[in-house]
C-alpha cells in the first residue's frame, strides 16, 4: 500500500515537474481571427499534453511587454508571441532572449531580437492578393474604395501598402476614397452609406477586413447596387465565407489563424523536446 | 483597538485589497513571490500610477480629465520622433511641453468657458488621438538611442528607473497636495468651489495649474512607457483614462471631490498592477479577468462606503 502510494506521488510529481509550460501571448482576443489562432494553439497543446499559458495584450503594446515578463516569471519553457506591434514587441523579445526562453512569433514578425521561428501568413502580400484580384475583376480601370481597418495597427497598415502598392501598378484604377471603419461592421454599414453619397460610381470596395466587408455590404445591397460594385474582405471569418457563397461578397483573403497557432505549438513542443525542428520546405511560410 | 483597525481598513481599501493579493498570490502560485516578478509589478504599475497621481490632484479639485491617455500618446510620439534624430534632452523638454499645454488648454476651457471637464477632456481626448495619428500617420516611432533607453529599461542599485520616476512624481503631488497654497485650494475648491471663490481666492487660475499638472504627469508617464518599449504608438494610452481613475477612485478618493490622497493612489496602481499579473500568473481565462477586475474594484469600493 505504501508503495502504491509512493509510486502515484511520483507519478504525480513527474507529471507536475515534466510538463511542458508553453506560453503565447496573443495581440488581441477581441477579433475572431485570433480567438481561432488560440484555439488551434489550445487544441494542439491538449493533443500534446503541454500546459498552455494564454494571455491577451488586448491590441496594447505596454500590455503585451507586461504580459511576457509575467510568462517569463512563470518560467515557461518556449514563449510564441503573436505581436501588436512588430517594433514595439522587441522589448519582449529581447526580455525573453536575457531570460533564455526560446521565442516563436506567430502571424505578425518581429523587427529584433532574438527569433527562433516565424509562423505567418504576410498581410502585406495578402493586400496585394486583394488588389490583384480586384483590378483583374475590373477591367484594370475604374473607381475604388478602401476601408481602412484601426489606424495605427500593424494590420490595417500591411493589408492598405500591400493593396496600394498592387493597385498604384494600374494607371487606371483610382482609389476614390480611404476612411477607416474601425475594423467595425456597424461602422463599415455606416461609411459605406456615406461613402456612396459621394461617389456613386464605384466599381469595387477593399476592406481591410471581413467585418467592415460585411457592413458595407448590407451599405451596398440597400442602394441596389448590389451587381454593379464587388466587395473584397480579408480574414475569410465563417461569416464571410457564407457571403462568398452566397455570391454577394466577391472575396475574402483567407488566412488560416487556426493552423497558424497549432503549428506554432507543435514546433515549439518538437523544439523543446529536440533541440531542432524539422520544417518540410512547402510548410515553411503558412500563407492564404 | 479592533475598531481602529477596521476603521483604517475601510479608508484605505487599495492598501487592504493590495496585501491581501499580495499574500493570497504568494501561497497560491509558486512563481508570484520573488524579487524578479514583484520588481515587474511595480514596474508595469508605474506608468499607470504616473497618471493617476496628475489624475488625483483633478479629482480632488472635483474635476476629471479624459484626455490623459491622448495627451500621453501625442507627448510620446512627438517626442519619440525628436529623440530618435538624436536630440535626447530636447524630445524629453518637447514631450514635457505638450503635455503641459495640452493640460493649459484644458484648464482654460474648463475655467474660462464654465464648461464641465467631462465635456471638455472628453473633446480634447479626440483632438489628442488625431493629431497623434496625424503625426505619425499611422505609424509606430521606434528605436532609440541607449541612453533613453535606459529610463524605461535600467536601474540604479537593481530599483528600475520607471520605479524611481514613479516614486518621485509621488513624492512631487504628495508635496504639493500637503506642503502648498495650491495643494490646500485643490482641496478646497473640490470640497466648494464657491465658498473658495468668494474667500478671494483666483478658481479659475488655480484650475489651469491642476489641468496643466495632469497633462505634465502624462508626458512624464509617457517617456518611461516609450523607453521601457522602445517605441512609441499612435495607440498608445487608450483606456488609460479609465484606469487611471480607477486607482484614484481605489485610492479612496472620491468622485465629488474633495478628499483623497495620493498614497491611496500609489496602492490603488499597485493592486491593478497585482491583479493583471496575478491573472497572468494564474492563468485565468482572458475572457474572465475583466470580470475578476470589476469585481474587485466593487469590493473595494463597497467596503469604504461601508459607515
Amino acid at each position: 500500500m505504501k508503495k502504491l502510494l509512493l509510486l502515484f506521488a511520483l507519478v504525480i510529481f513527474s507529471t507536475f515537474s515534466f510538463a511542458l509550460k508553453v506560453g503565447l501571448s496573443i495581440s488581441t482576443l477581441n477579433n475572431p481571427f485570433f480567438v481561432d489562432l488560440a484555439n488551434g494553439a489550445r487544441d494542439k497543446a491538449k493533443e500534446l499534453g503541454v500546459e498552455l499559458i494564454i494571455v491577451d495584450a488586448r491590441d496594447d503594446s505596454a500590455k503585451q511587454l507586461n504580459d511576457v515578463e509575467d510568462l517569463i516569471s512563470q518560467k515557461v519553457n518556449i514563449i510564441l508571441i503573436n505581436p501588436t506591434d512588430s517594433d514595439a514587441v522587441v522589448a519582449a523579445i529581447e526580455e525573453a532572449n536575457n531570460a533564455n526562453i526560446p521565442v516563436i512569433t506567430v502571424d505578425r514578425g518581429a523587427s529584433g531580437g532574438k527569433v527562433l521561428l516565424h509562423i505567418a501568413s504576410d498581410n502585406v502580400a495578402g493586400g496585394r492578393m486583394a488588389g490583384a484580384f480586384i483590378a483583374e475583376q475590373i477591367g484594370a480601370k475604374g473607381k475604388v474604395i478602401e476601408l481602412v481597418g484601426i489606424p495605427g495597427t500593424s494590420s490595417a497598415r500591411d493589408r492598405g501598402k500591400g493593396f496600394n502598392d498592387e493597385i498604384a501598378k494600374y494607371p487606371n484604377i483610382k482609389v476614390v476614397a480611404r476612411q477607416t471603419a474601425n475594423y467595425n461592421r456597424a461602422e463599415g454599414l455606416v461609411v459605406m452609406e456615406n461613402l456612396l453619397q459621394a461617389h456613386p460610381d464605384v466599381n469595387a470596395v477593399f476592406a481591410h477586413n471581413d467585418e467592415m466587408a460585411l457592413g458595407a455590404l448590407e451599405a451596398i445591397k440597400a442602394a441596389g447596387k448590389i451587381d454593379d460594385i464587388i466587395v473584397v474582405g480579408f480574414d475569410a471569418t465563417p461569416d464571410a465565407l457564407e457571403s462568398v457563397k452566397r455570391g454577394e461578397l466577391a472575396a475574402t483573403i483567407a488566412q488560416q489563424p487556426y493552423l497558424m497557432g497549432s503549428l506554432a505549438v507543435e514546433k515549439a513542443v518538437e523544439y523543446l523536446q529536440t533541440g531542432t525542428i524539422y520544417f518540410p520546405v512547402e510548410l515553411q511560410l503558412v500563407n492564404q | 483597538m479592533l475598531k481602529k483597525i477596521l476603521d483604517f481598513m475601510r479608508k484605505n481599501p487599495a492598501l487592504v485589497g493590495f496585501i491581501g493579493l499580495f499574500i493570497i498570490l504568494s501561497i497560491f502560485t509558486d512563481s508570484f513571490f520573488n524579487m524578479n516578478n514583484i520588481i515587474n509589478v511595480f514596474r508595469q504599475a508605474s506608468t499607470i500610477a504616473i497618471l493617476g497621481f496628475g489624475m488625483t490632484l483633478v479629482i480632488i479639485s472635483g474635476g476629471i480629465d479624459l484626455s490623459v491617455g491622448s495627451t500621453f500618446a501625442l507627448s510620446a510620439v512627438v517626442m519619440a520622433s525628436i529623440v530618435k534624430g538624436g536630440n535626447v534632452l530636447l524630445g524629453i523638454c518637447v514631450g514635457l511641453l505638450i503635455g503641459a499645454v495640452m493640460g493649459t488648454f484644458n484648464g482654460i476651457v474648463i475655467s474660462k468657458g464654465k464648461i464641465q471637464p467631462f465635456i471638455v477632456t472628453l473633446a480634447t481626448m479626440a483632438i489628442g488621438r488625431s493629431l497623434t495619428l496625424a503625426y505619425t500617420k499611422g505609424i509606430p516611432i521606434s528605436l532609440f538611442p541607449n541612453n533613453f533607453r535606459f529610463l524605461g529599461r535600467g536601474d540604479v542599485l537593481g530599483i528600475p528607473v520607471p520605479v524611481l520616476i514613479m516614486l518621485g512624481m509621488f513624492f512631487l503631488s504628495l508635496y504639493i497636495l500637503k506642503k502648498t497654497k495650491l495643494g490646500l485650494y485643490i482641496y478646497s475648491i473640490g470640497g466648494n468651489e464657491e465658498a473658495t471663490r468668494l474667500s478671494g481666492v483666483n478658481v479659475n487660475r488655480y484650475k489651469v495649474v491642476i489641468y496643466m499638472l495632469s497633462g505634465l504627469f502624462s508626458a512624464v508617464s509617457a517617456i518611461i512607457l516609450t523607453a521601457r518599449l522602445n517605441s512609441a504608438q499612435p495607440t498608445f494610452g487608450q483606456g488609460y483614462e479609465l484606469d487611471a481613475i480607477a486607482t484614484v477612485v481605489l485610492g479612496g478618493a472620491s468622485l465629488a471631490g474633495g478628499k483623497g490622497g495620493v498614497l491611496g493612489t500609489l496602492f490603488g496602481a499597485l493592486l491593478l498592477g497585482t491583479i493583471n499579473n496575478g491573472m497572468n500568473l494564474m492563468n485565468i481565462s482572458p475572457f474572465y479577468q475583466d470580470l475578476v477586475k470589476g469585481i474587485i474594484i466593487l469590493l473595494a469600493v463597497f467596503l469604504e462606503h461601508q459607515d
